[in-house]
């Protein structure tokens, strides 16, 4: 073997050890999860616990008359029962919302929605606690409900807000009604309206996003307990971002923040529902403070579906101006945003209707304008970026559908009309019309890739040939081609645009070696199932040349980890994972002044070389990463410091914009309405790939969810704001029967910006599969006239088009 | 979702399950495999005092053939129902009918008695059993009486159950040889009740329909045995014109809820739609 052979198998075989970035490492938290080792918040028991329930209205909107708890208070077991005049002398009966709003704790005199809190029991076991919310007699008065945003905003429309109906000045601005929110707009409405007045061709649609709800394993819940002696606070609990919950319990109660210890323990899945300050964590806390004993609190399925934040409802009015060959000239979004009861949107402070502007989408499209405005409705609260940063779900499904009408309208391949108005990868970084920077992209690559892997031509030849024998009536299936190529925007953010709370949304890491060479990180960011206690542990062994299995990733505890802004909108990688790089790169620079100490020649003389220092130009002198912790904690250099570790907190100069382009083959039985899916291919972006099996399982993940949400999944209301399906039985969950196979693959193009170049990619798959879905099924019955088909497409829904278009005999 | 407080029986005979029955009064409720009842007693809507576990006692989980009917223990569950050869040889609809119940979890509990005992229009084997003609043995202090599964149903959680009897066994008639069968359902997902779900059993001579038999599950307040649809189609080659008046007829007898899995008229459609495909695989299948 000649030497340089033997020196390519040293370097891949020490490459490997590491088991660094761009390896398909195997989820090291699966080891506990998937024997049932996981400790969640509901698995603590502590001693002389209590559990606490709800007393939940049956009214939408309806003034309470009494609340008599009498006989709760009188069965045996029963310690407690909490009303609105118990919290209002401490200030708590109202909350503060992220988005600037209150929201009532326990309602006071009016509900607002069906299943609000009206009171909290607090007994001996659960089972009691259940038992006696049936015995508070509370009277209700029923009042007319609004369901439909349009008629919230009528002028004789019952003012739903009568705590705050005199506050005409809001959050965000001047307030049009007692049950509008705000009004938030961006871009340059009368050079829209002028590229409006003159364009060849133009559409408009009503695309709507309709309402659901993200549905984790396991549901909110919280464990308080208060130490009178101490005067200290431990909160366990269901924490997307656990310090911005401990900041704000601060806030709330008046406790020094230091006196509170705030824990999020394994999560089960949060997907932006774990976001949101909740009723019942503010209760298990006044309860334990007041009785000083632990209090539990579990939300159960159908109070998960129905009162936690929810996502979507949005209303959106979308056109498009382009020439007759189809250059795109401009675009206007009108968006009618239903907040439901209370504003308690999750979106970083300055951003009402979160990154909704980020809808122009994948194109350069030289002018824009959105409006959006938010009202009341009597539903429950919450606009959660459900699997996505925030409102890009609803921004992508606006453009990708409006740019399909406009490709019918033009009678032009949806495919090519992208292609044509893309924004160019020289044309990054690239200024949107709706003032976003996009860092770097290469959409004409992406798209030729997926168009020949998925055979575009051929599938376009093939749909042809059935719509013909559809019409001749050899079939009585459909076929419909699905496209979405989508442009996300996620990594909140830099801290000029980007605060929650006024606290800006940098994230953080430190990094401790030990002396033997091993290592614990912990991070500002929280995980709730997307393997950050592996990913981070693979940046950290690549930038320091340490075995990722001699890493231990710690989050969730606010004592020990330094402050983030947590896990939510794709950010933990491109912020908290930008701060372990930097953390990292700040220690091994001081190793690398220890093992010039320890050579004894001079920094600039040395080289890295995977996990090791060496003498340029002399490579068997050389001092491991192992080596020089030993030698950190045993002989620093003089005038250094002893130890090796480091701490960063990260604020991003930019978000990162990941991008891809997903395509969808379906079969529609007209008979049944019934939608089958053929095939779904998936190309992501999200630059450089830590870990590759990781991606492809959020992109397994992401696409199911997405899959869910266009197909059926749904919080509905009745006209007396009843909320319909709100359990699994008729809440679409899909299993892995229904779920299509995922076909992935990707390309690279890093973000410039990033230390890493990696972008984010949990939500992609969402955020792009709900408009190729909805492509898919809208495209099945584009020869036919169908005109727009609202989401989400489950069977009946698509046999009522088949009824209207008159396809049933 | 936490259900209230009861107590727990579980008796060894059929004769202490029912005196307990009689005793324990409204308040008590037989508990089979638990995966209808518990799920109504989570949400409260069902709140027995009492649960009567049927689980211990003896010969209540069997399925065997007695003369020219198979007769199935109540206390057999879906799973067992799935594994019988003797059923898959003599009655492949049941094997069939079992495959789209739940999920393999809730088969391996439930039981085949539970489901037709609980009333609820959203089981599949009731109506199933109207198509086959099987009757129950319902057992009570007063000993046995049988009752044909197509008068048993009077509306939603209504049957001609009394107070204290327990359904203890299915008799199904075995269909002829060569008979063509077929279940079809159309749900949401798997663990989904059916939008509608249609039973078809036919015997075909020379190309002519001798005989059939239609069961309708979860388009009415109980299951509904198509009669009048089945009639249509005795005499007939199963032509285009014969089956379109078949399925218009049994579509006319259905009332279906309007629900999350769609409004009453598409469920109503659904039913036409299952039948037909129902009926067709049936075709495929008869021998003659
Ligand atoms: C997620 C889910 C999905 C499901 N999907 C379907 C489906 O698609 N199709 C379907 O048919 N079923 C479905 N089921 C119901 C399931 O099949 C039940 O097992 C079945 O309906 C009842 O049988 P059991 O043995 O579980 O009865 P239990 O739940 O124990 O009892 C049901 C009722 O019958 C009474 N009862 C039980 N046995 C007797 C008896 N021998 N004599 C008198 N009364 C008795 C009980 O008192 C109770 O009122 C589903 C259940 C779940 C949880």
């Amino acid at each position: 073997m000649n030497e340089q052979v033997k020196i390519d198998i040293d370097r891949a075989e020490r490459t490997e050890k590491l088991q660094g970035m761009g390896c398909k490492r195997k989820r090291v938290e699966d080891i506990r999860f998937t024997q049932g080792k996981g400790s969640y918040v509901d698995d603590l028991k502590l001693p002389g616990m209590l559990f606490g329930d709800f007393v939940r209205s049956p009214h939408a909107h309806a003034r309470i008359v009494s609340i008599d708890t009498t006989r709760a208070k009188a069965l045996p077991g029963v310690i407690a029962v909490l009303t609105a005049a118990d919290l209002k002398p401490l200030g708590l009966h109202y909350m503060p919302t992220l988005a600037g709003d209150v929201q009532a704790v326990l309602a006071e005199e009016k509900v607002l929605f069906q299943n609000q809190e009206v009171a909290f029991v607090i007994a001996e076991d659960r089972y009691i606690a259940s038992d006696a919310t049936e015995l508070v007699d509370v009277v209700y008065e029923a009042l007319p409900c609004i369901v439909d945003p349009f008629k919230a905003m009528l002028p004789d429309a019952p003012i739903l807000r009568e705590d705050i109906k005199d506050k005409m000045i809001g959050a965000h601005g001047p307030r049009k009604h007692p049950n509008h929110i705000f009004e938030w707009q961006i871009g340059d409405k009368q050079a829209t309206d002028e590229v409006f007045a003159h364009a060849d061709v133009t559409i408009k649609e009503m695309l709507v996003d309709h309402r659901t709800h993200p549905s984790p394993l396991e549901t909110c819940q919280s464990v308080a307990s208060f130490d009178k002696v101490k005067g200290e606070l431990t909160l366990w609990g269901t924490f997307q971002a656990p310090h911005v919950i401990r900041t704000v319990v601060s806030l709330i109660s008046g406790l020094p923040e230091h006196k509170i210890h705030v824990i999020a323990p394994d999560i089960g899945g949060g997907f932006g529902n774990k976001v949101g300050a909740y009723a019942g964590y503010v209760c298990s806390v006044v309860g334990s403070i007041v009785l000083g004993v632990p209090v539990k609190w579990v939300e159960d399925r159908m109070e998960n579906l129905s009162t936690t934040s929810f996502a979507r409802d949005y209303h959106m009015t979308t056109e498009l101006a382009a020439t007759k060959e189809g250059k795109i000239l401009g675009m206007r979004v009108h968006v009618l945003a239903d907040h439901g009861a209370f504003d308690a949107c999750a979106d970083p402070s300055k951003w009402p209707a979160g990154f909704m502007n980020i809808c122009t989408g994948s194109y350069d499209i030289p002018v824009a304008h959105l409006a959006v405005d938010g009202v009341y409705t009597n539903k429950a609260s919450g606009g959660v970026a459900y699997r996505c940063s925030f409102r890009v779900t609803e921004a992508v499904f606006a453009i990708e559908r409006a740019i399909e009408v406009l490709a019918q309208k033009l009678g032009m391949d949806a495919a090519e009309l992208r292609i044509k108005n893309f924004i160019k990868a020289e044309q990054f970084p690239y200024h949107s019309a709706l003032g976003w920077e996009y860092d770097s992209g290469d959409y004409h690559t992406a798209m030729k890739k997926a168009m020949d892997a998925i055979g575009y031509t051929a599938l376009r030849a093939e749909q042809a040939e059935k719509r013909e024998a559809f019409k001749r009536g050899e079939t009585r299936e459909l076929m419909g081609i699905g496209i979405s190529f989508f442009t996300e925007i996620v990594g909140a953010g830099p801290a000029k645009n980007c605060d929650i709370l006024g606290i800006a949304m940098f994230d953080s890491a430190e990094i401790r070696i030990h002396p033997t060479g091993s290592v614990i990180a912990r991070m500002g960011t929280k995980s709730q199932g997307q393997g950050h206690e592996t990913t981070y542990a693979q940046i950290i062994a690549t930038e320091l040349g340490i075995p990722a299995d001699d890493i231990m990733i710690e989050e969730g505890n606010t004592d020990t980890a330094p402050y983030g802004l947590g896990t939510y909108g794709s950010r933990s990688t491109p912020v908290a994972g930008a701060a372990t790089a930097v953390a990292a790169r700040k220690i091994k620079a001081k190793a690398q002044m220890i093992a010039a100490h320890m050579l004894e020649v001079h920094e600039g003389d040395l080289e890295w070389d995977i996990d090791r220092f060496r003498v340029k130009g002399l490579p068997e002198k050389f001092k491991t990463m192992k080596e020089i912790a030993w030698s950190a904690y045993n002989a620093p250099p003089p005038n250094l410091e002893p130890g090796l570790e480091a701490v960063n907190y990260y604020e991003p100069p930019n978000m990162t914009y990941p991008f891809g382009a997903y395509f969808c083959v379906m079969d529609i039985d007209v008979d049944t309405g019934v939608a089958k899916t053929r095939r779904f291919y998936a190309l992501d972006d999200c630059g450089t790939r830590i870990n590759p099996m990781i991606i492809e399982g959020q992109v397994h993940g992401g696409l199911t969810e997405a899959f869910a949400c266009a197909m059926g999944q749904e919080i509905r209301y009745d006209e007396m704001g009843n909320v319909m399906g709100a359990s699994f039985m008729d809440f679409f969950l899909p299993t892995a029967v229904e779920t299509p196979k995922w076909e992935t693959d990707f390309t690279v193009t890093p973000s410039p910006h990033h230390p890493i170049g990696a972008k984010g990619v949990g939500e992609s798959p969402h955020v792009g599969g709900v408009p190729c879905f909805s492509n898919a099924v809208n495209d099945a019955y584009a020869f036919l006239d169908a005109g727009h088909i609202q989401m989400p497409h489950d069977a009946w829904r698509l046999w009522k088009v088949g009824e209207r278009l008159g396809l049933h005999g | 979702m936490i259900p209230g407080t009861f107590d727990y029986h579980r008796p060894t005979t059929v004769e202490s399950a029912v005196a307990l029955l009689l005793q324990l009064g409204e308040d008590a409720r037989p508990l089979a495999g638990g995966h209808s009842l518990i799920p109504l007693m989570k949400t409260r809507l069902a709140a027995p005092e009492h649960l009567v576990d049927l689980g211990a006692i003896e010969g209540l989980h069997r399925v065997e053939r007695i003369g020219d009917d198979v007769v199935i223990g109540a206390m057999t569950t879906q799973h067992s129902v799935i594994n019988s050869s003797l059923l898959a040889d003599l009655v492949p609809i049941l094997r069939e009918t079992a495959l789209v119940i739940a999920d393999p979890q809730i088969r391996y509990k439930g039981t085949i008695g539970g489901n037709c005992a609980n009333g609820d229009p959203g089981n599949d084997m009731p109506a199933l059993m109207q198509c086959l003609g099987a009757s129950y043995t319902l057992t009570g202090t007063g000993g046995n009486r049988q009752v044909s599964a197509r008068d048993f149903y009077l509306g939603a959680y209504e049957t001609a159950l009394a107070p204290g009897e327990i359904l203890t066994e299915i008799r199904i008639p075995i269909p002829p040889t060569g008979h063509g069968y077929g279940y079809e359902k159309l749900k949401r997902k798997v663990g989904d009740y059916a939008t509608a779900a249609a039973a078809v059993v036919i015997t075909m001579a020379a190309g002519t329909c001798t005989s059939a038999s239609i069961g309708l599950t979860n388009v009415s307040e109980t299951p509904l045995w198509a009669a009048e649809a089945a009639r249509i189609l005795v005499g007939s080659t199963l032509d285009v014109a014969t089956v379109d008046a078949a399925v218009a007829a049994a579509e006319a007898i259905t009332t279906p809820a309007s629900d999350m899995r769609g409004p009453a008229e598409y469920r109503t459609k659904m039913a036409g739609v299952m039948l037909r495909r129902a009926l067709g695989r049936a075709r495929v299948r008869a021998t003659v």
